[in-house]
């Protein structure tokens, strides 16, 4: 059990450091798949199996695929960046420690209230085999959570996405190239139609 | 024993089968085009030429292994690894046969139809990165294509699996097979299954939908560059992949290892064989048969077509789940 901790806690750290130094941004995606990974391990030992497999096909496979598909094959040509490093704004540091003193203090308070309800491991051993249906972290479990006690939560979090999808596509504009070229084909085929009509006369 | 030790034994076997299984695939489709094209295909090494793979596995090992001068060194070597290494987690989790004491598969994994998508969605990594580590003009195009094409065909296929987990009420391969006992999914599903079938051959970027390494565009796609054994790697990828595409058919459409019409005389893992090799050979029979559809149509037809029709069917599926009790 201890080395399915720490190894996956190693390559997790690593990689995340891989991921903020790396020189070429390619190299950064790789690290964060590897990053990805680890944490799908780290649910899986939790016993979280459908949010480890979720981990996998939602962030490894398709969102960091987007991201490869941006960084390494739309700007390809783009040297690596050969400045010098940025200088951090000086509110940085004073920033940092602000999150870090908030975090500290929901992980603090979360558990002094006991407000995160994680089953200690003998309760679940007791419960059945991890990843067994109906068990805590099993798709039936996690499914049932989800759509009775976090309905709310789950249908909010789906309308703000929808609003970012919205966002999107009224900053994108609709002056897309796609749209002009359909634009500038029907006022072709307009043309057209009334030089052949001209024609006739 | 501990248990790792069976895991062990049974990962090394499975890996032995299923690379002799992608031999004689590749051997299969070679000879089977070869008769749809009124040709004899290899015939020269062995007899029946059933020693071609051997020669074609040492010809790949003894040639060079070349790289491009601006070819990424750490990526480029990676690649095929991750192809390979996709190919072959999958199997991890795929039940052989019936298997009170877990005997036909390593894992008996409750979300196992989630590990395959998981998997799977992880397999464009290798593709796409060897195809930009490649430094050249002709493998980045490919990877672009390949890149597009298997993500949007990754989601008619993920919403062609929730029809199968609906009416089967569990995410565990196990647990689907034992619910199509009598009536197997590609009846009440049949809609899923074509889906199924389409988004299966895209996801292996196999003809028609091999853009990713249309010859007569791209010379050879995200491995133009590749050589030797790591160009053999990709290929076995590819085969593996299929093979896994025909198991996952087979286990979340065809049945599993349920024998037809109760013929039970051959064991389960015999009709599993039986049932991988048909969809195999429907693989074939497909590229020798269709040609090469455009890539804007292939792109269209998955986003305005599979993707409603496959969603509908979702819908249709859960109503009629829901209405029925």
């Amino acid at each position: 059990m201890s080395a399915l901790f720490w190894v996956p806690a190693v390559v997790l750290i690593a990689s995340a450091l891989w991921t903020i130094t790396a020189s070429k941004p390619v190299y950064s995606v790789v690290a964060l798949l590897v990053n990805f990974t680890a944490l799908a391990v780290f649910f899986l030992t939790l016993s979280a199996e459908f949010l480890a497999m979720i981990q996998l096909i939602v962030y490894s496979g398709a969102i960091l695929v987007l991201f490869l598909f941006v960084i390494a094959l739309l700007s390809s040509g783009v040297a690596p960046l050969s400045l010098g490093p940025n200088r951090l704004p000086r509110i940085a540091l004073p920033a940092a420690i602000c999150i870090a003193v908030a975090l500290g203090l929901v992980v603090a308070g979360a558990a002094a209230t006991h407000v995160l309800p994680v089953p200690a491991p003998a309760a679940l051993r007791s419960a059945g085999p991890a990843g067994a249906a109906n068990v805590f972290g099993s798709v039936q479990d996690f499914g049932r959570a989800l759509f009775t006690t976090y309905l709310l939560p789950f249908e909010v979090t789906a309308l703000i996405l929808m609003v970012a999808v919205i966002g999107v596509i009224v900053l994108a504009g609709e002056e897309t190239p796609y749209v002009a070229t359909r634009r500038r084909a029907a006022e072709t085929r307009k043309a057209m139609r009334e030089a052949i009509a001209r024609e006739g006369d | 024993m501990p248990a790792w030790i069976f895991v062990f034994i049974k990962s090394a076997i499975l890996l032995f089968v299923v690379v002799t299984a992608f031999a004689y695939a590749m051997l299969a489709e070679r000879k089977i085009m070869g008769w749809m094209q009124l040709r004899p295909g290899p015939n020269r090494v062995g007899p029946w030429g059933l020693m071609q793979p051997a020669a074609d596995a040492a010809k790949l090992i003894l040639k060079e292994d070349l790289a491009p001068r601006t070819a990424d060194p750490l990526l480029y070597r990676l690649a095929p690894f991750i192809s390979l290494l996709t190919a072959f987690s999958v199997y991890a989790v795929i039940p052989f046969g019936a298997s009170p004491a877990g005997i036909w598969s390593i894992g008996n994994v409750n979300a196992g139809v989630l590990f395959l998508l998981a998997i799977m969605s992880l397999g464009v990594y290798g593709i796409s990165l060897g195809g930009w580590a490649s430094g050249s003009k002709y493998p980045l195009l490919g990877s672009v294509r390949s890149t597009a094409q298997m993500i949007s065909y990754e989601l008619s296929m993920g919403l062609s699996f929730a029809g199968v987990l609906l009416v089967a009420g569990t995410t565990s391969l196990d647990g689907i097979v034992h619910a199509q006992v009598g009536l197997w999914f590609f009846i009440p599903e049949l809609v899923a299954f074509v889906i199924y079938v389409i988004t299966a051959v895209a996801e292996t970027n196999r003809a028609p939908f091999d853009l990713v390494e249309a010859e007569t565009e791209l010379v050879a796609g995200f491995h133009t560059e590749y050589s030797g054994l790591r160009f053999g790697l990709f290929f076995i990828a590819e085969y593996v992949n299929m093979l896994t595409i025909s198991c996952i058919a087979t286990l979340l459409f065809l049945g599993g290892w349920d024998a037809p019409f109760g013929w039970t005389a051959l064991p389960g893992v015999a009709w599993f064989v039986v049932k991988v090799a048909a969809f195999m050979f429907f693989y074939m029979w497909l590229r020798a048969t269709l040609p090469r559809i455009r890539y804007d149509r292939l792109m269209a037809f998955g986003w305005k077509v599979l993707l409603p029709v496959a969603t509908l069917n979702v819908i249709v599926t859960a109503v009629v789940i829901a209405v029925r009790g």
